[in-house]
């Protein structure tokens, strides 16, 4: 019971000699840093456009000065006060941190773009409900004289967008589920399982305007060779079932490496208890592999759908455009969003007055940008509450 | 007997049989059904499979036949030289814009990749994880839109500075766009385009490196940094290098960003003034008009053939590093 006495008596020893706490700065030092290195930036870069003649972009230099004087400065502070080694680390850190805050940058700044000005073009009345026919430049000339509603509508674009997606995706889903089926539970490792496996991940790469030619190309040879065989007129190429063709060729390979995934780590457990019943392969495939995975697989053919969903090039050159609506997939031109927002900033209705179609453009990319995050949001949801139990018991 | 019943007849059997005799034969009947079934299976599982290897050899089949006619004319005979001096500027343009944009999207992502895997706090890591991929998730018409509206603007002083301050160099001469829907402009919005594969693939390598390797670098006293730089680098530069050329493939074959972006013309080194044209925006802006059948039509075929060569290499040559990585890695 003494010796607790005798220890207090000593004198603690002063803080430097602790050596954990030896060699590092305070914990506020990053940020008394970033303050100096703001306003010194402020300064140079007011110095910088006077000498320079930058005066225009005075901000962004500002903003890009910042980093450049923060950074050598927390490593010079840092190898001075601590040692080398620790400001080289510091240093990697902070250049980390800010490829982060650049890569935010873009992100934030489209989506910014598109809700703050496509917002007043999808709250003008009528502009889901109705299309583009009948809007003719003068309309467009004269709404913006008088200053009232835009005209027009996207209604026949969402038509289009879904008619031929739902086409590309009954045609791609069994295809690419049965071929996952195939390189999961019966290739065993075979070269045709290795060389559809390496050829699909190539198709994940393959350009989207080359999948549009090459649905063009195809649907042109086939209708040329069926009329002349006289099996069918001879008609344009140019329909919403060309343009599913060629979402097809970009979903499949999507369909295929998700759908894979998750029936892989389907537990081989329940296959070998299936078959120990005496359950033949397909009716195990079908009734344990499939519906063990099956919120997996759903939320893979989702992301195949918000992936094709905006795309633009193949359609452009498969199944044209119009301005009013067409459900008919095998017959006549087809618009999309994509293709509509593509089509309003190119060639806007009146040449020489672009607000309205810019506005109803940005309205359709804000519109589309919504869909495209409701389906990822909903695989994130089917993936997480239909998944299947670990244990399964 | 019920109970006996149960054990012995596969469910696929449908419900108990009643007795003896007419058991044994709804069992052969069921197999008989059953093998049919498991071939009709397998075949079909097969046939989708050979489907898309056949698929990926008709495209590249109809290509070259509709091509076809921009090579060769019944007036003229073999055209090649007048093909090549069509596309050469066009695959020049296309690769001016896809160095531009790897140069500036492969270090931030493999940056971004290290904040996820290895700066940020674990459990905010998996929600910056899904942030970035929303930008994967955004049309790439929309980006053209935002570069074409916001990002051209903006970039315009920037030129005219570029152009008064460093016009001796090369990139920097010519007279600096007044729209500023230049290569320099298409270039930085294909690389937001391509960060978020580089990021992914990276950020999948980087998650993967051995644990061990990594907490017996910091054992012996290295900083995150050393032990990052000796532990998790080596691991995965393949990793890296496929990332990269995957980011590459999608930028060469980029469309609707650069279409809409990029006011495009003729080859010229100066990335700050009008000019250059990539393949894939060339053939998206002509081949609306291009009359079905025409000759220029086949030329646009044609030069898509060229980009479809060129994507499908990157692309081979970044699956192969990846599968020949694959075994010793234990990345797979």
């Amino acid at each position: 019971m003494s010796t607790p006495t005798q220890e207090t008596t000593t004198p603690p020893p002063p803080k430097a000699q602790n050596s954990l706490t030896q060699g590092t700065l305070p914990r506020w030092t990053w940020a008394a840093m970033l303050a100096g290195s703001v306003a010194v930036a402020a300064a140079l870069a007011a110095a910088l456009g006077a000498a320079f003649g930058a005066e225009s972009f005075l901000m962004p230099l500002w903003v890009v000065l910042v980093p450049v004087i923060y950074l050598p400065a927390m490593l010079i502070l840092q190898w001075v006060r601590i040692n080398k080694r620790k400001a080289i680390d510091g240093f990697w850190k902070n250049l980390v941190y800010l490829a982060f805050l650049i890569a935010l940058l873009p992100l934030v700044s489209v989506i910014w773009s598109v809700v703050s000005v496509g917002l007043p073009g999808l709250l003008a009345p009528g502009f889901l409900a109705s299309d583009m026919s009948g809007i003719t430049g003068r309309i467009d000339q004269e709404t913006m004289e008088t200053g009232g509603d835009v005209l027009g509508g996207i209604r026949h674009a969402i038509i289009g967008s879904l008619v031929i997606t739902l086409a590309a995706t009954v045609i791609s889903v069994p295809i690419g589920l049965l071929t996952s089926i195939y390189l999961v539970e019966y290739s065993r490792g075979s070269w045709l399982s290795r060389a559809i496996t390496f050829f699909v991940d190539v198709m994940t790469g393959i350009p989207s305007i080359v999948a549009g030619l090459f649905a063009a190309a195809a649907t042109a040879w086939f209708i040329s060779t069926a009329s002349s065989l006289g099996l069918m007129a001879a008609r344009p190429y140019t329909m919403g079932l060309t343009a599913a063709i060629a979402l097809s060729v970009l979903m499949i390979p999507v369909v295929v490496r998700t759908t894979e995934e998750m029936l892989r780590v389907v537990p081989n457990e329940l296959r070998e208890a299936s078959y120990a019943l005496g359950v033949r392969k397909w009716r195990t495939i079908l009734k344990v592999v499939i519906p063990t995975a099956i919120s997996g697989i759903a939320s893979g053919v989702t992301l195949s759908i918000a992936r094709v969903i905006g795309e633009t090039a193949p359609i452009l050159v498969t199944a044209g455009f119009v301005v009013n609506a067409n459900w008919n997939l095998v017959s006549g031109w087809m618009a999309t969003l994509p293709v509509y927002i593509y089509r309003q900033f190119q060639n806007p209705i009146a040449p020489a007055a672009t607000e309205p179609s810019e506005q109803r453009a940005w309205a359709a990319a804000l519109v589309l940008i919504i869909i495209v995050m409701l389906l990822n949001l909903a695989a994130r949801i089917i993936a997480q509450v239909f998944a299947p139990k670990k244990t399964g018991r | 007997m019920a109970h006996a019943n149960e054990t012995t007849s596969p469910p696929s059997a449908g419900p108990a049989a009643p007795s003896g005799p007419v058991r044994k034969k709804t069992l052969r009947q069921s197999d008989r059904r059953g093998v049919f079934g498991d071939k009709l299976f397998s075949g079909l599982a097969m046939a989708a499979g050979i489907a898309i290897l056949v698929l990926l050899a008709f495209v590249a089949l109809f290509l070259s036949s509709s091509s076809g006619r921009a090579l060769y004319s019944e007036d003229e005979g073999l055209i090649v030289g007048q093909f090549l001096q069509y596309a050469m500027p066009l695959v020049g343009g296309t690769i001016i814009a896809s160095i531009i944009a790897l140069g500036l999207a492969a270090p931030v992502a493999i940056g971004v990749a290290l904040f996820i895997s290895h700066f940020a706090p674990p459990r905010a890591s998996r929600s910056i994880g899904y942030v970035i991929d929303l930008l994967a998730a955004i049309p790439s018409v929309v980006y053209g839109a935002w570069g074409m509206s916001f990002l051209a603007p903006a970039m315009v002083p920037v030129y005219r500075w570029l152009h008064e301050n460093l016009g001796w160099f090369p990139l920097f001469a010519g007279n600096p766009s007044g729209t500023g829907r230049t290569i320099l402009t298409a270039g930085i919005v294909l690389a937001v385009m391509i960060l978020p594969i580089i990021t992914s693939v990276s950020r999948e390598i980087f998650i993967q490196t051995p644990k061990l390797h990594e907490e017996a670098a910091l054992a012996l006293g290295a900083t995150r940094w050393e032990m990052i730089k000796m532990a998790v680098f080596p691991f995965a530069r393949a990793g890296i290098i496929s990332g990269i050329m995957l980011g590459l493939g999608r930028a060469l074959g980029e469309t609707m960003a650069v279409a809409l972006v990029l006011s495009g013309g003729a080859l010229t080194a100066s990335l700050i003034s009008t000019g250059n044209q990539t393949i894939p925006a060339e053939i998206a802006l002509n081949f609306p008009e291009a009359g079905p059948g025409s000759e220029r039509q086949a030329q646009l075929i044609a030069i898509g053939l060229v980009l479809f060569i060129i994507t499908l290499v990157v692309n081979m040559i970044a699956r192969w590093i990846v599968s020949r990585n694959k075994e010793f890695s234990g990345a797979n």
